[in-house]
């Protein structure tokens, strides 16, 4: 369906990882980023990738049909209104989800449990941080029908 | 009006159903589920008593489900014979349900073998249902002995949610190692060193034959005493109600990728279904719950009429124990790339320009990248697979191929 989706210029990511730490500050409910991250493993729902002629942000593309949400065997992901959602009380844990992701966007929380971008649109920032906190806007939030 | 019938109340018939109301909102549908329940998370059986989920969490869609799709649901019922010309189902009360469109989802039952003296064992369990779980565990004491015959799938899982909740669990089994159908020597090593330290027992290359009450003797002669025991030996897909009317069946009922039986309208997904298997090139019962949906799916929109077909079947697992994690797909044929410590493994191997399989032993980091290559085929020399060997990573694509992925809606 036609919504606005996170997409990356990699010609123009500095590989800051900026967006890692918004990510997770974002999710963490948390009013104070240097006591939500500080000194702490971090579990971005985003990540950069990359070699040494190019790096980008890799997120959930939230798939027309997507293969997570097919293969899970708990039925804790599912679709709503076009993005992929987790419900974490379902999950058990198994990663079969990282097992079929074809984007390797997906990795689980520092309890095992499987999170992933849900666009912001389920925590207090209302809009995507990795996107908001790019310096370089690398990290675009748009309609690509 | 169409009107579809589907044998059997899995996660495939659900996929089904969810297939069939993607086409037509209209047509009534009628699935005869043996089980009592909603469609439930069968592999989270094991889940459910090591506590880890309950029968609420268990659910594999909302309350609703049935209702929305306006679906009856023939419950604790089965279909004993289908009479194609007259394309009706008979069930086991008498009833008769007539079909435009039949779907066989009925799923596996366990295999036992003819042991000598199982009959004299009372507590006696599988562990395949939800019904198979419930009852297994009112049997648990913390004093219980238990036995599991099968070092498979699901013997193991069982094995690993019941471990706090008794005193003993051995496994045995006539295989020289652990998850033998997925796991090599040195990896089923490393699981089953694991699956040690956290207390499990093994009686492996030497399998229970002979029960006697309370006590099980090897075919080495060791005798090993229990007050519970689980039969994991191995599944049986359910083809008889396709194969009594002479629809082609093989290990499992054989289908098109739409689906289709050989026998007209009559579609068959799930665990009783033999598909393409796109890593050996052959027809293969995938019993993986992923399979399911995705066949369940298929038939459903084929049987509604338009046209769907899944033809990207491959073997493939996660699965973990007490916090290790495995990962296994396609087949393990070809040159190896291998990485290995005294705790984790890393196998690749690759074929003819393709990556074939994978086998990863405590390690899992964007796995589903070298997955999607099998299932895509897509060829090594696109790429730069040196470079993604130890990590996977869409960096060592083609930036064409990058952009393809990550530049619009997929």
């Amino acid at each position: 369906m036609s919504m606005k989706r996170i997409y990356v210029k990699e010609e123009w990511c500095l590989s800051c990882h900026l967006c890692e730490y918004n990510c997770a500050f974002a999710n963490s409910g948390m009013t104070d980023m240097a006591l939500a991250l500080k000194g702490k493993p971090l579990y971005p729902r985003i990540h950069i990738e990359g070699n040494e002629s190019v790096t980008y942000a890799v997120s959930c593309r939230h798939c027309e049909d997507p293969l997570c949400v097919r293969c899970c065997i708990a039925g804790a992901l599912f679709k709503e209104d076009g993005m992929i959602r987790v419900n974490q009380d379902k999950c058990v844990g198994c990663l079969t989800c990282v097992l079929v992701c074809p984007y390797g966007a997906l990795a689980p929380n520092e309890n095992g449990v499987m999170q992933k971008c849900e666009l912001c649109m389920t925590n207090s920032a209302g809009e995507p941080a990795c996107v908001k906190g790019c310096p370089n806007r690398a990290i675009v939030y748009e309609d690509r029908g | 009006m169409n009107r579809y019938v589907i044998i059997g109340n899995g996660v495939a018939a659900a996929a089904c159903i969810e297939g069939i109301r993607s086409t037509d909102p209209a047509g009534s549908i009628d699935v005869v589920s043996a089980e009592r329940h909603d469609v439930y998370c069968r592999p989270l059986i094991s889940y459910y008593l090591e506590g880890k989920t309950d029968l609420s969490r268990m659910r594999y869609r909302s309350q609703d489900f049935y209702d929305s799709a306006n679906c009856s649901v023939h419950r604790g019922r089965k279909a004993v014979r289908i009479r194609k010309d007259a394309q009706e189902i008979e069930l086991d009360d008498g009833s008769v349900l007539p079909y435009t469109a039949l779907c066989l989802a009925t799923g596996s039952s366990p295999f036992v073998p003819p042991f000598e003296g199982l009959d004299t064992v009372e507590n006696r369990f599988s562990f395949l249902t939800l019904d198979d779980a419930l009852a297994l565990e009112k049997a648990l004491t913390p004093e219980s002995r238990v036995l599991i015959v099968g070092a498979g799938l699901i013997g193991l899982k069982c094995a690993e949610g019941i471990r706090a909740r008794v005193a003993q669990v051995t496994v045995c089994d006539l295989a020289d190692r652990v998850l033998s159908s997925i796991l090599d020597a040195e990896s089923a090593g490393i699981v089953q060193r694991h699956l040690e330290e956290h207390g499990i027992r093994f009686c492996l290359k030497d399998s229970a034959v002979l029960f006697e009450h309370d006590r099980a003797q090897t075919k080495s002669g060791a005798s090993i005493p229990f007050d519970v025991l689980v039969l994991a030996v191995g599944v049986r897909a359910n083809t008889s109600l396709l194969r009594d009317i002479g629809g082609e069946t093989d290990r499992g009922i054989l289908v098109d990728s739409c689906m289709r039986t050989s026998v007209c309208g009559i579609w068959a997904a799930g665990d009783c279904a033999q598909g393409y298997d796109l890593s050996t090139g052959t027809k293969r019962v995938l019993a993986l719950l992923p399979n399911a949906v995705m066949q369940g799916y298929t038939a459903g929109v084929s049987m509604a009429g338009s046209s769907s077909s899944f033809d990207k079947g491959i073997p493939m697992n996660a699965i973990g124990f007490f916090g290790l994690h495995i990962m296994t797909a396609g087949v393990y044929e070809g040159d190896l790339y291998e990485e290995k410590d005294e705790r984790s493994l890393k196998r690749l191997y690759t074929k003819d320009d393709l990556l074939k399989g994978f086998i990863l032993v405590g390690r899992q980091e964007r796995a589903g990248i070298y997955t999607s290559m099998i299932r895509e085929k897509t060829p090594l020399s696109s790429l730069d697979f040196e470079a993604m060997r130890h990590m996977a990573t869409t960096a060592a694509f083609s930036s064409e191929a990058r952009r393809k992925k990550f530049g619009g809606v997929v």
